[in-house]
């Protein structure tokens, strides 16, 4: 599974994206973030406000209860900020 | 409804956009257009750097777009939004809605940039004119309160 970041989030993990195998207890975008804040400070500081940092599966906004079976790709990036 | 949605690090020319929403289309009545600049914010920045989610950020405005379509009668739409370095008064994003009647398009375009701003995944950061690199520019709570409008009960 691929993972991508954006702005801060990018910032913080320092790296844009990359590629990742999830053990079965992944099974939320929330499960997710857990795994990877245990990973490192890096994971810890990006998702240190837990509800800020925002999610997509596949190019399509995600709550953090979304399921993570069959996704391709998943993006966490701060609240959209453009226009 | 044809629909025009592009990403792009050029500048664009609205009068060059309108004139190829309208090509052909004697059913058009309004045009309304949005055009977004780029502040100095009382001279602190030099720019704003745009990054966006290539893939993604087209995939949601054509999901806008769809929702706008679902609402109002339109005869087209055109949205180009910039990405890169852009400079104080230097254009940002472009919406375009052409409809029969004038209510359509004033709506429908202000719908499409209150859900560009929240839904869009596009982020802006500071660039200040002594040089440094800002901040990343924060989501504004006015701007989710304006999408917010929208909701159908």
């Amino acid at each position: 599974m691929r993972l991508v970041y954006f702005a801060w989030v990018r910032e913080r993990v320092g790296k844009t994206d990359e590629e990742v195998d999830l053990p079965s207890s992944v099974s939320t975008v929330a499960d997710l973030v857990g795994w990877l804040k245990a990973r490192g400070d890096e994971y810890q500081y990006a998702f240190e406000n837990e509800g800020v940092v925002r999610a997509a599966i596949d190019h399509v906004h995600v709550k953090p209860d979304a399921p993570v079976a069959g996704a391709r790709e998943i993006a966490f990036f701060p609240p959209m900020s453009g226009g | 409804m044809p629909a025009s949605i592009r990403i792009q690090r050029e500048d664009f020319d609205v009068a060059v956009e309108t004139a190829a929403l309208t090509q052909g289309r004697p059913d058009v009545g309004a045009v309304v257009a949005f055009t977004g600049f780029c502040r100095d914010e009382d001279g602190r920045l030099s720019a704003l750097e745009l990054e966006h989610y290539p893939g993604m950020a087209e995939a949601e405005l054509a999901r806008i777009v769809s929702d706008a379509e679902a609402r109002w009668p339109l005869c087209g739409v055109t949205i180009i939004h910039r990405f890169g370095a852009i400079r104080p008064g230097e254009q940002i994003v472009l919406v375009l809605t052409a409809a029969s009647h004038r209510r359509a398009a004033f709506e429908a375009a202000e719908f499409l940039m209150d859900y560009l701003k929240t839904r869009a995944p596009f982020w802006k950061r500071e660039h200040l004119a002594d040089g440094r690199i800002g901040a990343w520019v924060e989501a504004a709570a006015k701007d989710d309160d304006a999408a917010a409008r929208w909701e159908r009960p």
